[in-house]
């Protein structure tokens, strides 16, 4: 390893919408280096990257590579100096071969063609140099599986003479084979003297494979340490632990808890396996996991969105097999997808007809449906969930974020639902909108409705649920009670299955 | 960043009034209805009598075959697909009726339900090819339009035979007589207007707030209950049957010939998109696609008036089409 | 947890074949390959049918005469591939093929010394059509569609309002190149497989041709790699247009003059698009090939001239046209979903 650090960004700061994200960062690597960043979900190990890659400018901060101080206006600019990120959604076309991804836009010519043979030979050897022997330069991209896909984004990165390459949670989608691969591949490009910023939660591959750690937590710098001098259990304790000063609603009592209302037994699909779980009429049922730990999958799988190859559901008792929403909604469940934009919300349309949505799927006719008991006006749905909006005819997409999650709030309210799924319920949402959809939760909650909440804020999980459930890769590791420490649920979230003290 | 506030959350204006949503909705299709009247005013000022009950009611006659198939595309575009093969099926339906008609007005009748039935059977093909095999549906109605110009070529090897009675001409071309200052109301007015109406009741009931919604965002639709194939495959249906009642009409109106709907098909979505409504589905309304149909209709009446001949009226529409998207896109893109 | 031995060589990445290995890998590689053999399963029922029906179906003037019918569509259909391969459309082949005889008949006037200017000028307006295309689908943000629709029309009022039969004249020796043979085959034959093949090479060997499968596949991924996705969509539908103004100029040729029908008549923009899907191109682009579309155009005429010579009745021809160009969309959907 060199002397002058390779890479050395100080003090970065940045903003977005007045809201600081990364306050006064510090981090440094080293030539051959593999150098961790670990943190939440939120942490800002993205954003930071981000200024990295040249994606969005520092307000503040200098970036050295070299010792020579350096600014990016553009993304090619901080690939021209050679700076390479692997984002986990790949930036490749399926339908084209690997050489032809990798110089894509680029393409070698000679006397004014392209030359395929120079393409094909340039890749073989990047291939080589990463030891990639399981497909070569003419493969189809979209033939690939995962893992070799984001070899090929690694050897699109190298083709650009990276030296600085950033590993955005690289083995989120992979099979633990696949990993060790990896592995293989990132400690070739170590001996060649890249150095690597590898991203993960993972702790154990941080272990493996990192010389040092940088810990970030709420956009600051909490730490950065050498490998061998710390163990997973200080890691923990510096990325979580804050104190739990926001307001809760209070949380339910165990006689407040009626029947359960949603049973899941031996639950699997691709990614799950043998989930089980059951929440009972008024319980708020936290579960926590990092991504790619299944929690999604486990509410879509529940709500009929994706088949399961085995397990059963029961709601109120009665067995159910939902094979489409349509079903679920019609046997009273809910689901507030993760991603409201794109699951949740018509955003051409108005208020009025988002909320309306799901119950006219539900209880037809316009008759038919004022002689129902329950069912709320727009404007009683609107008052209901605290919703601020100019009028019922207002397109949805002008709403803040806070306020049209409050509209797919009003579109489950409406459906007067046994069983509800929050998926991020208070994801790119203000703090005062926050607190209004938790007290809305609970107090559905109170009103009989089961609710399993996913959540990856711990402040938020911890605050609201009666019980956490933690998923760990597919599968259900373990069950805390309300109050739970962030640690502990840290802990069974990385696969430490090592008791709390 | 916004604070706790003492008022409760809700609207800021009062629940508004049918007149006010009537007027926001009209608003909202706004530049369509602005450039209908510009045009029929431009026409009333070279030709003074076209505001007469007698003209005015002609040039409705002329339009309501327009106006009933932009109605039904409008029902399979707000949904993100496409309906290419309704010029072709009035041309099937035109030359059908004459073949099985033959001149005998007692066969009319039910020859015109047997034509509808064929028309919602086309869109039912379209919509269930469309939906459960997911072929796009620009291709399956491309496919179908070759279809049934075959279908065409097969009944009348270029010349159509048969003939129609007077008593299905008669709802192209007549109308209740005798009415007090108008002294006749066009059947086809009539049907055009039940049929206006017609939509846009379906519009605002719970089917069409569904299409609507499947046409923005058919995950979201998905996810919140709503069986989009069904959807899609009723709005298929709708456009068939209604290209059946365009094809009557003008059979009724033009006349038999093997070239009854040429062309059609892209008129109608000249129309759709004239009238503000988005390709690829979730904006826009049956309304505005109407008046898109009559706003059209106005402009070949007006480019006849102008003199230029028959053939620039392509020219022109192919500038239109072109300019109304652009416009249409720009701003879409303005308001994101 | 498996150390790797950093010392250890790895087995080399697989060495690119040479010679008929290489050749052969190519061809299962491509997506052309499954419609040629589509194209010789069509080609032998064809055969069969006709053979049974006590036809005769391989006769040498009748292959040829496919091959001669498949000139026009063919020119014209491997300049929709480019278009559809970028993730456009182009529906304004059919009236550019009619403008371009009209013009190219006009301007020659049956005199040779005209011919080589008539040419030039055909091609520029075809060029000029094609970057109108282009500018208005990219820079006006106009669905392709409809851009392309609205050209149609626009070009429709211009032929019908100036045109109304046939018109000028095409000097005899040009008219005879149609006719002419080199060996057994037609002349024009040759210009066919030189426009393919010139397409062909554009697309695997230019970088404008790489970038336009590029940007068919995913405009974003194009943009985010730095191509300029904007010039390679008004490329396409320049070169889209040029090659149907060609295929006028063709026709025209052999018809002896220009007519304003020519286009329409023979179908052949939804016939040019039909050609390409069944060629096995993705409707959605970035994926296929101009030697499938080529298959695609020799599908069409095999079927054009089996229904002729079983004289089957226009609408069974074009019934089993449509079913089949649905049944290809399915079929090919499926697959690429299935994968």
């Amino acid at each position: 390893m060199s002397e002058a650090p390779l890479l050395e960004m100080e003090g970065i700061r940045k903003s977005f919408v007045g809201v600081e994200v990364l306050h006064g960062v510090d981090l440094d690597l080293r030539a051959g280096e593999i150098h961790a960043i670990v943190g939440e979900n939120g942490a800002g190990k993205s954003t930071l990257m981000k200024v990295l890659a040249g994606v969005h400018a520092p307000d503040e901060g200098t970036m050295r590579i070299d010792g020579e101080e350096i600014s990016f206006a553009h993304p090619h600019a901080a690939q021209a100096a050679g700076v390479g990120i692997v984002y986990q959604e790949f930036n490749l076309l399926p339908d084209r071969t690997v050489a032809e991804n990798v110089f894509v836009g680029r393409e070698p010519t000679a006397r004014g063609v392209v030359d395929r043979r120079r393409m094909e030979r340039e890749t073989a050897a990047l291939l080589d140099e990463v030891g990639e022997t399981g497909f070569g330069s003419r493969t189809l991209v979209g033939r690939l599986s995962v893992a070799q896909q984001q070899v090929v984004e690694i050897v699109k990165a190298r083709s650009l003479n990276a030296r600085i390459l950033v590993l955005d949670e690289p083995t989120a989608a992979l099979a633990d084979h696949e990993v060790e691969l990896l592995f293989g591949l990132v400690r070739r490009l170590q001996e060649r003297g890249i150095g690597m910023l590898y991203i993960s939660h993972r702790l154990r591959e941080v272990f493996a494979l990192a010389d040092r750690i940088t810990v970030l937590k709420d956009g600051g710098l909490v730490k950065t340490l050498a490998t061998s001098q710390t163990d997973s259990r200080e890691l923990v304790h510096l990325m979580v632990g804050r104190e739990l000063d926001a307001y809760y609603p209070p949380r339910g009592e165990t006689d407040d808890f009626g029947d359960v209302r949603l049973k899941v037994t031996g639950l699997s699909t691709s990614l799950l396996r043998d989930v089980s779980l059951q929440v009972r009429a008024g319980e708020i049922v936290g579960v926590a996991g990092l991504q790619g730990s299944g929690r999604t999958e486990l509410a879509r799988a529940i709500f009929g969105a994706d088949p399961m190859k085995a397990g059963t559901i029961e709601i109120d008792g009665r067995p159910v097999r939902f094979r489409t929403p349509r079903a679920a909604v019609r046997a009273g469940l809910g689901f507030i997808t993760e991603d409201r934009k794109i699951e949740g919300l018509a955003l051409a349309q108005s208020i009025a007809d988002n909320m309306l949505l799901a119950v006219r799927t539900v209880v037809p006719g316009g008759r038919r449906r004022r002689s129902t008991p329950g069912l709320m006006s727009v404007k009683e749905l609107a008052a209901a969930t605290d919703l601020r909006a100019r009028g019922p005819e207002q397109e949805v997409r002008f709403l803040s974020g806070g306020n049209q999650q409050k509209v797919v709030l009003a579109k489950w309210l409406e459906t007067q639902p046994q069983v509800l799924i929050f998926d991020e319920p208070t994801r790119g949402i203000d703090v005062g909108a926050k607190a209004g959809i938790h007290d809305l939760i609970r107090k559905l909650a109170r009103e009989g409705v089961a609710v399993l909440m996913i959540s990856s804020e711990l402040p938020e999980l911890i605050g609201m649920s009666d019980r956490i459930l933690v998923m760990h890769e597919g599968t259900l590791a373990g069950e805390l009670p309300a109050d739970a420490r962030e640690s502990d649920i840290m802990h069974l979230a990385t696969g430490h299955t090592e008791a709390a003290a | 960043m916004t604070t706790e506030q003492a008022t409760p959350g809700g609207f800021e204006s009062s629940v508004e009034s049918r007149g006010r949503r009537a007027l926001h909705a009209l608003l909202s299709t706004g530049t369509i209805f602005l450039l209908l009247f510009v045009l029929l005013a431009w026409i009333a000022v070279l030709n003074p009598s076209f505001l007469e009950p007698g003209p005015f009611l002609a040039y409705l006659k002329r339009a309501a075959p327009l106006v009933i198939l932009a109605a039904g595309g409008y029902f399979v575009i707000v949904s993100g697909g496409f309906d290419l093969s309704v010029g072709s099926l009035v041309t099937v339906i035109v030359v059908a009726a004459a073949r099985l008609i033959e001149g005998e007005p007692s066969r009319a009748w039910p020859v015109i339900a047997l034509l509808l039935a064929i028309g919602a059977t086309v869109g039912l093909v379209n919509g269930l090819v469309s939906t459960l095999l997911r072929v796009p549906s620009f291709i399956t109605t491309l496919g179908m339009l070759l279809i049934l110009e075959g279908a065409v070529f097969l009944w009348t090897g270029g010349a159509p035979t048969g003939a129609l009675s007077e008593n299905f001409r008669a709802i192209g071309r007549q109308g209740i007589e005798g009415i007090p200052l108008i002294e006749q109301l066009p059947w086809s007015v009539l049907v055009l207007f039940a049929i206006g109406i017609g939509a846009v009741l379906l519009m605002r009931a719970d089917y069409g707030r569904q299409l609507i919604a499947t046409g923005d965002n058919d995950r979201a639709a998905r996810m919140s209950g709503v069986r989009v194939n069904q959807v899609r495959t009723i709005a298929f249906v709708l456009s068939g049957t209604l290209a059946a009642v365009a094809g009557i009409l003008v059979g009724g109106f033009a006349g038999v010939s093997a070239q009854a709907g040429l062309g059609l098909e892209f008129d109608a979505i000249t129309a759709i998109v004239l009238g503000g409504v988005v390709l690829g589905g979730g904006r826009g309304s049956v309304v505005g696609a109407m008046a898109g149909a009559l706003t059209l209709e106005a402009l070949f009446t007006l480019l006849n008036l102008q003199g230029i001949s028959g053939a620039l009226e392509d020219t022109v529409q192919g500038v239109i089409i072109i300019a109304a998207v652009a416009f249409a896109s720009y701003r879409l893109r303005g308001t994101r | 947890m498996t150390v790797v031995d950093p010392e250890s060589t790895a087995t080399p990445p697989p060495e690119p074949p040479r010679g008929v290995a290489a050749w052969r890998e190519s061809l299962r590689a491509s997506p052309a390959t499954p419609v040629y053999a589509a194209l010789v399963g069509v080609f032998l029922l064809a055969w069969l049918i006709v053979a049974l029906r006590g036809g005769s179906f391989l006769t040498l003037d009748n292959v040829v005469n496919m091959l001669q019918r498949s000139v026009a569509l063919g020119i014209v259909s491997a300049g929709q591939t480019l278009v559809i391969l970028a993730g456009s459309l182009d529906l304004s082949v059919a009236q550019m093929i009619s403008l371009a005889s009209l013009l190219g008949a006009g301007q020659m006037d049956g005199q040779e010394a005209n011919v080589v200017p008539a040419i030039a000028l055909v091609l520029a307006v075809g060029a000029g059509v094609g970057l109108v295309n282009g500018l208005v689908i990219t820079k006006l943000r106009v669905n392709a569609f409809i851009a392309t629709l609205g050209m149609a029309l626009i070009l429709k009022g211009i032929i019908d309002n100036r045109w109304d039969g046939p018109y000028g004249s095409v000097p005899d020796s040009v008219e005879s190149f149609g006719y002419t043979r080199f060996g057994i085959l037609p002349m024009s034959v040759f210009l066919l497989l030189a426009v393919v093949a010139a397409v062909w090479f554009l697309l695997r060997y230019t970088r404008f041709g790489h970038h336009i499968y590029a940007v068919g596949g995913d405009e974003e991924v194009s943009r985010l790699s730095g191509l300029r996705t904007h010039r390679t969509i008004i490329g396409a539908h320049i070169i889209c247009s040029l090659l149907a103004a060609l295929t006028g100029l063709f026709l025209a040729s052999r018809l002896g003059a220009g007519t304003p029908t020519v286009g329409p008549e023979g179908g052949y923009d939804l016939e040019s698009i039909a050609a390409v899907v069944l060629g096995g191109t993705a409707l959605m682009g970035g994926r296929g090939g101009v030697l499938g579309t080529l298959a695609g155009v020799f599908i069409l005429a095999v079927l054009d001239s089996t229904f002729n010579e079983l004289q089957v009745n226009a609408f069974l021809k074009d019934v089993v046209r449509g079913v089949i160009i649905i049944a290809a969309v399915a079929v090919y959907a499926r697959r690429k979903g299935a994968e």
